[in-house]
């Protein structure tokens, strides 16, 4: 066995979560308190407290389910055109990543990462708008659904072709290394589907090559839209193709936030004290269809009772709810919470001006000088 | 003293380097070793840290480029070949293109295509790609057909905050000299009167130019005064300066070196039938490689492309028309 699956192997947290913070169960105010406390001091201090970091990390996986279900609703409705793809079953890994990144980071979501998203700072209203068309969203109308993102802030907008965004992140990296900016660490989401594309094989070797601070986290949800794992890929784990790449691999289970937190920022920490790339595979199951036109029928049954098939997200629950980190009168309270956040950002996203086609500026370039003219003025005589 | 049109492109390439330190290329074999056609020459050298390398990844060298660039670098990209961006055209087209429309976020690269044939150089180290790149949204693509233009064109590649393909043409990189590199230059995006004529209009671009030029000579003694219009950028794409022409000689053919179906000869043509069609005195007509692969053997090569003997007889035909 590789050193790789060594440290692939399962990381069980040790202190049974009795300190700090968490000195009993907490009611609604105290969440509020302590998050409200979390948020204004840095990652580092906030991982110190394992219950803390948890329950941050719960926050916003319910956040990203209750938001993905709002927007399943809209589409439902009819006031969503085009796509609705839903993070279900892989808030714990995406937010994960999304946590053990901070700002100054580069991060390359996939359509599963709503989680690891609001995680990394993306605001709620940014999904809403996106979702919803709003002219005053980061995409403006122009795209949608989960292609959206602030490149200035870090946070790249993927484009369709799985894979494609491994290399950018690689010449954001590049671009920190010319500029001397130490420290900082790129991650790219990619799906199962996505590790059979050229772009994973040229993007990751490329981070090898430059050994550049790359987290690549793969989310082996076990379809690509409707294709298994075995129509996908031949290795045994995919793991094995880290190894092709010289570049260590980890094994997550993606069902399990302690599991993917206590993974994610191992390895994030590894890559960003300059060791090179990193790759994490997280197992799990979609818990839905590739977006909501698709039922997902094709979905093997014997998967969903597997334990591959738990929810990621009622388990985090109950964890919290058995070691006594939350009560479910604070958890109800956090629901509520989210749910009026929620629906706060789509009251704002609705009441917002469509773009208008007629003021549209219908320029592609930012050099707008150098347009192409197609509308020719007509050349009444000979100059 | 004489620069030839890779020395230029060298040339432009080193004051890149030194004027701007957000500059850096990327690209196979660039490094050290200078490129395969040496236009980075002596360059990681002279600036080291910032000519690198790539593994044979276009699609990872274009989108690194791309990543670079939002975060404020000016990346130049050297393809090997033209030829070989087709595997990193999805990143071109649909990444870099894209980027500013979706985000407003500028996306300031350069990606240098060698183009063109040359003799013995086969189907897959020959091919013209501007019209591929100009059919899309959010990308110039320069063609620039004279050594001054080669020089100025391509630092104003790298200055200009949108994608740049520029297509340098293989076949002029050692033989079209200039006697020095120039001091001031055209803007981009507009045509240039390369020879002024009034009894037809041959419109070419990238060495095609040079083909047209020596038609344009051949012309002149048999008593005709032909007018090359060269390009320069293929997108923008200078339609006045073309219409302009078409107004004074009546007659359009327009000359390129890539395959005809579609095309920057197609697109010239049906600016100047839609929009001037009453300035025409014949049928506007166009040459093109054949719809073929490009073949190996010089003697199949010759007669694959347009040449300055086949735009003659092209030009001569429309003038009796």
């Amino acid at each position: 066995m590789s050193s790789e699956r060594l440290l692939a192997g399962r990381r069980r947290l040790s202190h049974a979560g009795k300190e700090t913070v968490c000195a009993g169960t907490l009611n609604p105010v105290t969440i509020s308190v302590m998050l409200q406390t979390l948020e204004s001091r840095g990652t580092q201090e906030a991982a110190s407290s394992f219950p803390a970091q948890y329950l941050k990390a719960f926050r916003f996986m319910l956040l990203a389910r209750v938001l993905d279900e709002k927007m399943a609703g809209l589409y439902r409705a009819g006031k969503i055109q085009g796509g609705v793809f839903l993070g279900r079953g892989q808030e714990a890994l995406s937010v994960a990543l999304g946590l053990a990144l901070r700002k100054g980071d580069v991060f390359a979501p996939l359509i599963r990462d709503g989680a690891g998203r609001l995680a990394f700072g993306e605001p709620v209203l940014d999904a809403v708008r996106t979702y919803l068309g709003s002219a005053l969203g980061p995409m403006r109308g122009r795209d949608g659904n989960v292609h959206r993102g602030r490149p200035r802030q870090g946070l790249l907008p993927m484009i369709s072709h799985l894979g494609a965004m491994i290399s950018v992140v690689n010449g954001a990296l590049m671009a920190r290394r010319f500029q001397k900016l130490d420290g900082c660490v790129g991650a790219a989401s990619i799906g199962d589907g996505a590790t059979s594309t050229g772009s994973f094989h040229e993007g990751l070797n490329q981070a090898a090559v430059e050994r550049l601070p790359l987290v690549l986290v793969v989310a082996n949800n076990q379809y690509a839209y409707s294709t298994p794992n075995d129509r996908q890929f031949a290795c045994e784990d995919l793991m094995d193709k880290a190894i092709g790449y010289g570049i260590p691999a980890h094994r997550v289970d993606g069902t399990d936030l302690e599991d993917c937190l206590r993974v994610l920022a191992m390895v994030v920490a590894q890559v960003r004290a300059g060791g090179g790339p990193q790759m994490v595979v997280g197992r799990l199951l979609r818990l839905t269809g590739h977006a909501e036109h698709d039922p997902g029928h094709y979905v093997d049954p014997q998967l969903k009772k597997s334990p591959l098939g738990r929810d990621c997200l009622t388990a985090a629950e109950e964890r919290l709810l058995r070691e006594g980190w939350a009560n479910a009168d604070a958890i109800r309270a956090l629901r509520q919470q989210v749910v009026q956040e929620v629906s706060e950002a789509v009251a704002t996203a609705q009441r917002e001006p469509a773009p208008d086609p007629y003021k549209e500026n219908w320029c592609a370039l930012s050099s707008a000088h150098l347009i192409d003219v197609f509308e020719v003025p007509s050349l009444t005589s000979p100059p | 003293m004489s620069i030839t049109y890779l020395e230029a492109i060298r040339e432009a390439q080193a004051k890149a380097l030194a004027d701007d330190p957000r500059v850096f290329i990327y690209g196979q074999d660039i490094g050290a070793f200078g490129g395969a056609f040496k236009a980075t020459k002596n360059l990681a050298q002279e600036y080291p840290g910032r000519v690198l390398d790539a593994p044979i990844s276009e699609d990872a060298i274009v989108g690194a480029a791309i990543g670079a660039a939002i975060e404020g670098m000016r990346p130049i990209i050297e393809m090997q070949y033209a030829d070989f961006s087709t595997p990193g055209f999805n990143q071109i087209v649909n990444q870099a293109a894209t980027l500013f429309w979706r985000t407003q976020v500028p996306c300031p690269i350069t990606i240098r295509l060698p183009s063109g044939g040359t003799s013995g150089a086969g189907p897959f180290h020959s091919q013209s790609m501007e019209a591929l790149y100009a059919h899309y949204p959010g990308l110039i693509v320069m063609t620039p057909a004279t050594v001054e233009d080669a020089y100025s064109m391509l630092l104003e590649a790298v200055a200009i905050d949108d994608p740049v393909i520029f297509c340098e043409h293989k076949r002029l990189y050692y033989h079209l000299k200039a006697p020095a590199l120039p001091t001031e230059a055209m803007p981009v995006g507009k045509a240039r009167i390369a020879r002024a004529g009034r009894d037809l209009t041959i419109v070419a671009y990238s060495a095609m130019v040079q083909d047209a030029l020596a038609a344009a000579e051949e012309l002149a003694a048999e008593g005709f005064e032909i007018e090359v219009v060269d390009l320069r950028t293929v997108k923008p794409l200078d339609t006045d300066t073309v219409m302009a022409s078409v107004a004074r000689t009546g007659r359009l053919l327009c000359v390129g070196e890539s395959f005809p179906w579609g095309g920057v000869t197609a697109e010239v043509l049906a600016r100047v039938a839609t929009e001037g069609f009453g300035l025409l005195d014949a049928p506007p007509q166009r040459l093109n490689a054949k719809d073929t692969p490009i073949p190996y053997h010089p003697n199949l090569w010759l007669v694959h492309r347009p040449t300055a003997q086949s735009v003659c007889a092209a030009a001569r035909n429309l003038l009796q028309m």
